[in-house]
């Protein structure tokens, strides 16, 4: 039974060695130990929580960069299609325009072409007018040397004259 | 204190290799000694009980003795405070200022010298009385012994050993080592504890208010511990087995409780919702009585714990002289030290580990009374609903919050 009665001398200083303890320790250890310990918690987390938003800032940009590449590459595609188109159209401009001045050409120099015959053929008709004017008078001049003849042909001239 | 004697005797021929047989036999024959035999219940009571002195071993007539503080306060003689040694050495006890420190002798004295029955039988081994002026008993006076015992002595030098490591660790966490950078060397050792004591004791048994009870429980915790660790050293004193000082923790974690009991709590305790009347009569005393048996489980769970070890080890060492006594035959003794020796051994290590244990058992069992105290109305509750949450396409239910899913 003795073992089971506790003695109040152990009990008051037991209860008073604890008490100090405890304030002493609470001010000089466990607050600094508990502080620390929970800085360097929140300092891992929140590196831990820093590395995931560097790496999900990281996989934006790249997803970034991947998509203006794509675009540029499409827009490069378009520029050179374009550029193609135009180029296309330049030269068939070009031909046509060409050709039409070829054709004008062709057609200035079939008129002239004309012109000149035509004024050669009048050159030539006009000479063959003449000509059988001459060959006219000359048959005319031998046939109007006997005088009825002439009388005949003043005559039938002077018929169809009247007639007109 | 001749079991002493010879375990220290056993001890010095085990070290030197001497012939432990002839040192034994020659003591045998020596005159003075009163032979009684080995009481082993006796020895082992002597090494578990408190005492004004320290006491080590006894060496023929040199007792190996620290003499400590007597502290004794009486309304009618005042307060007295002289050293252990004033009353003598045991056996050769005296009269000191009216006060007498009890042993066996004394008892023997004064129930042969017709004094009252009864107060012979009040008579402690180990405790100061105050006498009158022919030596007897004097039950008028009352006085109150507040000496610095020997488990008192050990406790403070526990406070010291605790002040200082735990002072030190801390100083290195104010100057930013551990929280800043890697924590140094006996830090590692202590944080793996004082985060153990935070998350697998004061966060599970408190809830979100375990800061402002940490101080506490590690102070209990390291408090227990070291004490239990110093009381394994041979010769301690046998602190955390003793059932004032597991009275007094038990009182300090009872006071709290009640302190932060709210009003959740008092309402359960004192008019439990919804139940009838009737009931009522028989259910408040019940939760009445187990509001006071909280406290006396904790004191009686980590003293009889301690103390069983204690008488364990104890127990087994003294089998080592029992055997030795047979026949006066040492032989018998010595062939058995082997065993005993091994078997202290194991629970040596066992107690090693009761001791982490049951600092641990006394630290979280207060941590969960706290927690009683301080829990608040379906808490719970409220929360496991906010988590069923239910998809609105599917309708599938998930136990996850409403932010998760859309995610």
């Amino acid at each position: 039974m003795e073992l089971l009665t506790p003695e109040l001398g152990l009990f008051v200083w037991t209860l008073l060695a604890f008490l100090i303890v405890f304030f002493i320790l609470r001010a000089t250890a466990w607050k600094p130990i508990l502080k620390g310990l929970g800085e360097r918690e929140r300092g891992i987390a929140d590196s831990i929580a820093q590395a995931d938003k560097v790496r999900t800032q990281m996989a934006q940009l790249q997803s970034e960069n991947e998509a203006a590449l794509r675009t540029a590459r499409e827009e490069r595609t378009v520029m050179l299609r374009e550029a193609k188109e135009a180029g296309d159209a330049m030269i068939a401009k070009a031909k046509a325009e060409a050709k039409a001045v070829a054709d004008k050409m062709i057609e200035d120099a079939r008129e002239q072409i004309h012109n000149n015959k035509m004024a050669a053929i009048t050159d030539v008709r006009n000479e063959i007018g003449q000509l059988s004017v001459t060959i006219a008078e000359r048959i005319l001049r031998e046939k109007l040397q006997n005088e009825g003849a002439h009388n005949n042909f003043a005559h039938n001239l002077a018929k169809e004259l009247t007639l007109n | 204190m001749r079991a002493v004697f010879l375990r220290f005797l056993l001890s010095l021929s085990i070290v030197f290799g001497l012939s432990g047989t002839a040192a034994f036999a020659q003591h045998e024959e020596h005159p003075a000694t009163e032979e009684k035999g080995f009481e082993a219940g006796k020895t082992i009571f002597g090494h578990i009980s408190d005492a004004h002195e320290w006491h080590f071993f006894t060496l023929g007539e040199t007792h190996a003795t620290i003499p400590l503080p007597v502290i004794l306060y009486s309304p009618q003689r005042g307060l007295s405070v002289f050293s252990s040694a004033r009353f003598g050495h045991e056996g050769h006890r005296n009269v000191y200022e009216g006060y007498y420190l009890v042993d066996a002798h004394y008892r023997e004295q004064m129930g042969a010298s017709g004094v009252n029955p009864e107060l012979v039988a009040g008579l402690k081994e180990g405790k100061i009385i105050a006498v009158d002026a022919e030596g007897r008993p004097d039950p008028t006076v009352k006085a109150y012994d507040f000496s610095i015992t020997k488990n008192v002595t050990s406790m403070l030098l526990s406070v010291v050993l605790l002040l200082l490591i735990m002072m030190a660790v801390g100083k290195k966490y104010q100057r930013g080592i551990g929280s800043k950078s890697a924590p140094t060397g006996f830090q590692n050792a202590l944080e793996v504890v004082v985060l153990f004591v935070r998350n697998d004791v004061a966060k599970p048994n408190i809830g979100y208010k375990y800061q402002r009870y940490m101080p506490l429980l590690l102070t209990m915790f390291f408090f227990i511990w070291i004490n239990n660790i110093l009381g394994l050293f041979p010769g301690a004193a046998n602190f955390t087995g003793n059932i004032a000082v597991t009275a007094a923790l038990a009182v300090v974690s009872f006071i709290v409780m009640v302190a932060s009991g709210n009003k959740h709590f008092w309402g359960h305790l004192l008019n439990p919702p919804g139940v009838p009347f009737l009931v009522k009569v028989i259910l408040v005393p019940i939760e009445i009585i187990s509001l006071f048996i909280k406290p006396i489980a904790l004191t009686i769970r980590l003293f009889a714990n301690i103390l069983a070890g204690h008488i364990i080890i104890l127990a087994i060492i003294s089998m080592i002289f029992i055997f030795g006594k047979l026949g006066a035959n040492p032989g018998a003794g010595f062939g058995f030290s082997v065993i005993s020796i091994a078997f202290s051994i194991f629970m040596f290590f066992l107690e090693l580990l009761v001791g982490a244990v049951q600092a641990f058992i006394f630290t979280n069992l207060s941590a969960v009374f706290i927690g009683q105290a301080v829990e608040e109305a379906h808490h719970h509750d409220n929360h496991t609903e906010e988590y069923h949450t239910v998809n609105p396409e599917t309708g599938q239910q998930y136990n996850v919050g409403t932010q998760e899913i859309i995610a």
